[in-house]
């Protein structure tokens, strides 16, 4: 299965390894998705591509390495409820994560598929997307 | 077989019409010819909900006492036309301030009909009949005269697809044009447009009644930049951006689920706006123009990143599919009006026809023929 995760990283945490640990003890293919850490702490979005159970392991050693591990999907978010599912986001998504089409129309999110290029908050005419940990 | 608007209307009146959307319509012409079509539907309704920077709303303040020859008017900070009378504006929907470009007159005009307040600030010269220089107030729907939305161009029949083979991305009103041809978009609402459903406006005229945004309004003018020279397919559907409708109707009967106030990245402030249009059966040849399918309608592919050079022709067919094969390469497609809400607002239309709240009206003109369009010289 493939996971995607915020990984947010107190000041003291930054200097672990933790991508090798994840790899190395928990067999996890790692991509990442987006990086941005300094002294003082940061952010990473990561891939984790493994079977559940060893997923589940490697989240619980990130959490007990102190670091906060919060699942992508809650992270990304748009107003669905004053969304016109024009399209236009559709257009600029490179991943497929968001689509438009036949039987309905109406605009479809799909989490899992996000790289989070953040084209869409760029696109979307009504500015009704979200996105937590964005600068 | 003929119909008459007078039939037509007595049967709305009886509750008896049979009214149809155009994509049913067009689904049942795969099995029916136009002759079946005429004698068992009268009304065909069409729709789109796309972004159309032409808009605007006249709107009377009424007089203040003392009373002020408005010179300069701001709505929540936006300038908005002075040219106006003393106390009348239009507030044009990219109108903006550019200190704040994401929130413009497309807004105020959602704001206004949300039933919000908007702040009004102006300013004149002061004149021995209007002698106040200055007035700060807050206004609704409530509080002023008339509130008219005004499109000069709305309804485009068909519309380029935009796509980018430069290497760089496009901001664009067309949206987000990614390099290299990665993606195109699309706005018409194809066998759903109304245009394209009359392509030689035969029924849509001045003094058509329409659906705009909730509302109903009425057709009133040939929209500006009024194209007949487009070329035809072979299924006699102008290619490209050809003729649109002026649309006039009154903001108090609005719902913003049907207009909306839009901001398209470093392109600036634009307005989604519902409009409707019924359609009678009153031939063969409507029946017949009805029954148009997406794979009959064709439109150019005009390239955003090369000086909006026609490059190709695709059909809203393929466009609809997700992706077309152009150059040796599939190219992702995605709409950029909502078919989901044109679906709502045809829908609407018809259920208004069928309840009898909506009888047709026959165009007290027609919309002109032979025109074709300018451009602007450099001097």
């Amino acid at each position: 299965m493939i996971k995607k995760v915020v990984v947010t990283f107190p000041a003291d945490t930054a200097s672990q390894p933790l991508i090798y640990e994840l790899i190395k003890k928990y067999d996890i293919k790692v991509s990442i998705i987006k990086a941005d850490i300094d002294a003082n702490g940061g952010k990473l979005v990561l891939e984790l591509d493994s079977d559940s159970e060893h997923i589940a392991q490697s989240v619980q050693f990130m959490k007990d390495s102190g670091v906060d591990v919060s699942p992508l999907e809650k992270k990304i978010s748009y107003d669905d409820t004053r969304c016109i599912s024009c399209g236009a986001c559709t257009s600029a998504c490179p991943s497929g994560a968001l689509s438009i089409g036949a039987p309905d129309w109406k605009l479809k999110f799909q989490p899992d598929r996000c790289v989070v290029c953040k084209l869409c908050i760029v696109s979307c005419p009504l500015k009704l997307f979200r996105i937590e940990f964005a600068e | 077989m003929t119909k008459s608007y007078e039939e037509i209307n007595e049967k709305i009146r009886a509750g008896k019409a049979v009214v149809m959307t155009a994509e049913q319509v067009s689904e049942m012409a795969r099995t029916m010819s136009a002759k079946e079509i005429l004698s068992k539907v009268d009304v065909v309704t069409t729709a789109t909900f796309g972004a159309m920077c032409s808009s605007g709303a006249f709107l009377n303040f009424g007089h203040a006492n003392p009373p002020i020859r408005m010179e300069r008017i701001e709505l929540n900070g936006v300038p908005v036309s002075g040219g106006l009378a003393a106390v009348d504006t239009f507030v044009g929907a990219t109108d903006c301030n550019v200190q704040n470009p994401t929130y413009g007159g497309a807004h105020i005009i959602q704001d206004l009909i949300d039933g919000k307040e908007v702040t009004l600030e102006a300013w004149g010269k002061g004149t021995d009949c209007y002698p106040r220089k200055h007035i700060r107030t807050h206004i609704s729907l409530d509080t002023i005269n008339e509130a008219i939305l005004m499109n000069p161009r709305n309804a485009y029949q068909n519309y380029n697809v935009a796509l980018n083979t430069s290497d760089r991305t496009l901001y664009t009103y067309m949206g987000t044009l990614l390099p290299h041809m990665k993606n195109a978009s699309y706005s018409s609402a194809g066998e759903l447009s109304p245009l394209l459903n009359d392509p030689e406006c035969r029924t849509i005229g001045l003094g058509t009644k329409i659906f705009l945004c909730g509302a109903q309004g009425y057709v009133v003018w040939n929209g500006t930049q009024f194209n007949c020279s487009k070329p035809l397919n072979e299924n006699g559907v102008p290619m490209g951006n050809a003729r649109t409708l002026a649309l006039m109707g009154e903001m108090r009967e609005m719902s913003s689920e049907f207009i909306r106030g839009a901001y398209f990245e470093k392109y600036g402030v634009t307005m989604y706006v519902g409009v409707g249009v019924p359609i009678p059966l009153l031939d063969e040849d409507l029946a017949h123009r009805v029954s148009i399918r997406n794979s009959q309608i064709d439109t150019f592919i005009e390239d955003y990143g090369h000086e909006c050079e026609l490059i190709g022709q695709v059909n809203y067919e393929q466009l609809r599919s997700g992706e077309f094969e152009f150059r040796g390469r599939k190219i992702h497609t995605a709409p950029l009006s909502s078919l989901y809400k044109a679906r709502r607002i045809a829908g609407i239309l018809k259920q208004w026809i069928e309840q009898g709240r909506f009888e047709l009206t026959a165009p007290v003109r027609p919309m002109p023929a032979g025109t074709s369009l300018k451009g602007l010289k450099e001097i």
